[in-house]
């Protein structure tokens, strides 16, 4: 699909894709700056060469988290958390950074910002925003939008995402983007100028696609069924992973009471008094412990989840081809029906049932003129069909391999950043298991002491 | 177990063993063991301080096999100069006077000097008309002279335990008798006949019986001899004989009139005795509870862990490049749960039982505070009578000089045996908790080891 946004002010080179395992630092962008002129937009089209551009490197961060009152739509009091953006541009040669723009969003922005994406580029697997709403929670951890920590976990999703955008060879090109890191006010009127929301395909003209679509390209019918597994394989996860989160975290406090009573307990004996008391003190380390360590473990959770949100966006693009193919599947069969009628026309014979065949039988023939008309306006027709199915093939061809080309940049990202999530979780145990043994090898001291 | 071979009894062949006899009655020379001397067996660390009680001791109890050096000569010098004294408990009524005995009391336990071996096992299920019920197997192997032979076998079921409890408590009132294991179920089992529930149950027997055999009095108990080796009718009639059922109502009214007396003229020892319990009583409830908690929590990780696992396997399925990795993780998830298990079991071993029978145990220390008390309010009573009515001096005086040969010994008894439990509990106590910490230790090693 072609870019619909305007050109804008700065072409940005793509930048090398950065691994996202420390989303708190700000990665780093690289941005080219285009000498005028030399603008080439085409899809694919990759065709800036390297020497008409200064590298300029930018980082992004959401740096920080505000609570807000405003008035509504409804001009109701509403409470709302905004987000500070700050854009920093890197002279590549001292490193030094300086702050270019920096402004406030919320998260209802982020969103439009995201519907912005979805519908102008339809071929590119959109980075997923955070949740919404806190789900997979265990016990303790708090299901309110409000809580410090939700917004906290919230704040380092939405860097995470600005990143991902900006680090994609496409998305960030475009200048809506763009006018989201850089102009605060106005933002959203101008978005919505663009009409993007007239222009975004209905619910239930996919639905249908999908139900209908008789040759869709079997490599999306793959992907979704990959998009499918892969969404109900991390959900489960994230599920189970959360129980294991509670009754881990039962059983430390639980410790945190031998702690309590130990020390208690010592008062009354002469020997074995101060082994119980310093035993009692690394039972309440132990327990305090879990804190920290849980903590940890629900950044790898965002990790995942952030893939469980990924999947969603694939099964987005899987629509968008089905929904293209069974369009010109339509197409071509409108065409086909025109050219037989035309057919019909012209011999008089009459195969199929048209309404036109009926009521010349119940009011009588048309004459030879009428019958020319009619011929003439359909060979149009078929000529106009004709080309809108040369170019919806086109299109849809297109379509396909870029989507296929975006498609196989994600695979590459996913493995990645999978792999090293699963790896650093594994990292998190050891230090849990060395945390563990020390403590208990202090208490064993303590308890031999007794 | 040959140790008793190597404990070189000759040499303390002098010493015979600690014979506390009181309950209201004969005091006899109680003299501390001796200390085997140099030649100690193999297991008691370095000769010089007593190790009464000591973990091994434990340890003893829960061997499965104790096999008897019959052909140690050493063994039978030592039980014919054990049988020379008049080791067995008597009924409660004869006098004895406090002169013979010697303040300094201590019960010491002497595991190389070990010469009763009991096991309960091979739990039995009996089906009648009227009710089911289990029955223990009990081996006893002993080299005693007393004894007619050096094996038993007998079956008995907890209501026999119940006897033998509520016996030892009445011919010594103020010794420090071991907790039964509950007679019911707490809570949270449906089938009064659960495997783990019998389990439990014939663990703490079995404890219960060697704890008896550990000390120094209540392992010459007659009662205790008869539980060990009559058959199943001499040993129903026998528990028919002692005081009929009204007459042991008829006491316990007393008794619960006096207790009230006996606490206001606790000497001060006592009255810190009492404190200690109280307190005791409450902490290891308490741990008993944690200790209880931390297992069930544990016992819902695993089970959450067990589901944690194969979720991986089933993703490496459609994953490519992600499937190695994958599938990695969810090997340590596997392994992390075995390690889990472990744990738990060792847990329920080691920590559990031991908890959960000084939880028990508490429960026997306030009766036997009580029983104190009472007999010391049953002389307080009796002096207050001479004090207020001048009728019957002599008789009175009569009665109180025995009553107060009845209190000293009493006291004297408990004072002992308080001495020799506390020592065993703060060894149970550490041994039980120091192995649980080397539980986790272990565990967390394992888990560490295999990670990628």
């Amino acid at each position: 699909m072609e870019q619909a946004a305007p050109d804008p002010e700065r072409l940005w080179q793509p930048a090398p894709l950065e691994p996202l395992s420390h989303p708190d630092a700000g990665l780093e962008s690289m941005v080219g700056e285009e000498t005028k002129g030399a603008r080439d937009e085409g899809p694919g089209d990759g065709t800036m060469t390297e020497n008409n551009f200064s590298l300029k490197k930018i980082e992004i961060s959401v740096s920080e988290a505000e609570k807000r009152t405003g008035r509504n739509a409804m001009n109701m009091q509403e409470t709302y958390t905004a987000y500070l953006i700050e854009t920093r541009s890197v002279e590549h040669n001292d490193g030094q950074s300086v702050l270019t723009d920096s402004l406030w969003r919320r998260y209802s922005e982020f969103e439009l910002l995201r519907n912005y994406l979805l519908v102008y580029y339809p071929h590119i697997v959109v980075p997923p925003l955070p949740e919404k709403r806190a789900e997979f929670v265990w016990h303790k951890l708090s299901a309110d939008n409000m809580d410090p920590d939700f917004v906290e976990r919230r704040r380092i999703g939405l860097e995470n995402f600005l990143l991902r955008v900006a680090s994609h060879p496409i998305l960030c090109r475009d200048k809506i983007f763009y006018l989201f890191l850089t102009q605060e006010g106005n933002w959203k009127e101008t978005v919505n100028e663009t009409g993007f929301q007239l222009k975004a395909d209905s619910r239930l003209k996919a639905l249908n696609a999908t139900f209908r679509v008789k040759n869709p390209d079997k490599r999306f019918i793959e992907l979704k069924h990959y998009s499918d597994e892969l969404q109900s394989v991390i959900s489960h996860l994230l599920r189970v992973r959360a129980r294991v989160a509670d009754r881990l975290y039962g059983v430390y406090k639980v410790h945190g009471n031998y702690g309590r009573v130990f020390s208690e307990w010592s008062a009354i004996e002469k020997e074995m008094g101060d082994g119980l008391q310093s035993a009692g003190h690394h039972m309440d380390v132990y327990a305090s412990s879990i804190d920290d360590i849980l903590e940890d473990e629900e950044h790898y959770a965002d990790q995942l989840k952030e893939y469980l949100f990924y999947a969603e966006a694939l099964r987005a693009v899987c629509r968008k081809h089905e929904l293209m193919q069974y369009d010109l599947e339509m197409a071509a069969q409108d065409l086909a029906s025109k050219k037989q009628q035309c057919e019909e026309l012209a011999t008089g014979t009459v195969r199929t049932f048209s309404l036109k065949g009926m009521t010349t039988k119940l009011f009588g023939q048309e004459t030879p003129e009428q019958r020319e008309a009619r011929i003439k306006m359909l060979e149009e027709q078929i000529k106009e069909g004709e080309q809108q199915l040369k170019s919806k093939n086109l299109e849809g061809r297109e379509f396909v391999r870029n989507a296929w080309a975006d498609i196989e940049r994600f695979k590459e990202q996913k493995n990645h950043d999978l792999k090293e999530a699963l790896i650093s979780y594994a990292v998190m145990q050891i230090s849990m298991c060395k945390k563990g043994i020390q403590v208990w090898t202090n208490a064993k001291e303590c308890f031999s002491k007794m | 177990m040959g140790k008793l071979g190597e404990a070189g009894l000759a040499a303390t062949a002098g010493p015979a063993r600690t014979l506390g006899m009181e309950g209201e009655c004969r005091a006899s020379q109680a003299r501390s063991w001796g200390l085997p001397a140099g030649g100690a067996g193999g297991d008691s660390p370095g000769g010089d301080a007593p190790l009464p009680g000591s973990i091994s001791s434990s340890s003893l109890l829960q061997a499965e096999v104790l096999d008897l050096d019959e052909d140690e000569d050493d063994l039978e010098v030592f039980s014919k100069d054990a049988s020379l004294m008049d080791m067995n408990s008597f009924s409660p009524l004869m006098p004895t006077s406090p002169l013979s005995m010697i303040n300094q009391v201590k019960f010491e336990d002497e595991p190389d000097l070990k010469d009763l071996f009991i096991t309960v096992d091979e739990p039995e299920s009996h089906v009648t008309t009227i009710e089911t019920f289990i029955t223990y197997r009990i081996i006893t192997k002993t080299s005693r002279g007393e004894f007619d032979s050096s094996e038993f076998e007998v079956r008995r079921r907890y209501q026999d335990f119940l006897w033998l409890k509520e016996k030892l408590e009445e011919a010594h009132p103020t010794l420090i008798i071991p907790p039964l294991p509950e007679k019911f179920i707490v809570k949270g089992m449906v089938e009064r006949f659960n495997d783990d529930f019998i389990e439990t149950r014939r663990k703490a027997l079995h404890k219960f019986l060697n704890r008896i055999a550990d000390h120094p009095t209540l392992t010459f108990n007659e009662d205790f001899k008869i539980f060990l080796t009559a058959q199943a009718s001499e040993f129903s009639s026998h528990k028919k004989q002692g005081p009929g059922l009204l007459s042991r109502m008829g006491q316990s009214v007393r008794a619960v009139a006096l207790s009230m007396r006996g606490v206001k003229s606790r000497p001060e020892e006592f009255m810190e005795m009492n404190n200690f319990i109280e307190i005791f009583s409450q902490k290891i409830n308490l741990i008993d509870k944690i200790s209880q908690r931390i297992y069930k929590e544990e016992r819902e990780y695993l089970d959450e862990m067990k589901e944690y696992g194969p979720i991986h396997i089933l993703w490496s399925a459609s994953e490519e490049d992600l499937a190695d990795t994958l599938k990695s993780v969810a090997s340590c998830i596997d392994k992390c749960c075995k390690a889990t298990e472990k744990r738990m079991s060792g847990f329920s071993e080691a920590l559990l039982p031991v908890v959960h029978e000084y939880a028990l145990y508490s429960e026997m220390l306030m009766a036997v505070m009580k029983r104190r008390d009472q007999i010391q309010a049953e002389l307080d009573s009796k002096v207050e009578a001479l004090t207020s009515k001048k009728a019957d001096t002599d008789l009175l005086t009569e009665e109180i000089g025995k009553l107060e040969d009845k209190v000293e010994c009493a006291n004297n008894a408990l004072k002992a045996d308080w001495e020799r439990w506390k020592q065993n509990m703060q060894n149970d106590i550490k041994s039980a908790f120091t192995n649980m910490a080397e539980e986790n230790i272990l565990y967390y090693e394992q888990f560490s080891i295999r990670s990628p």
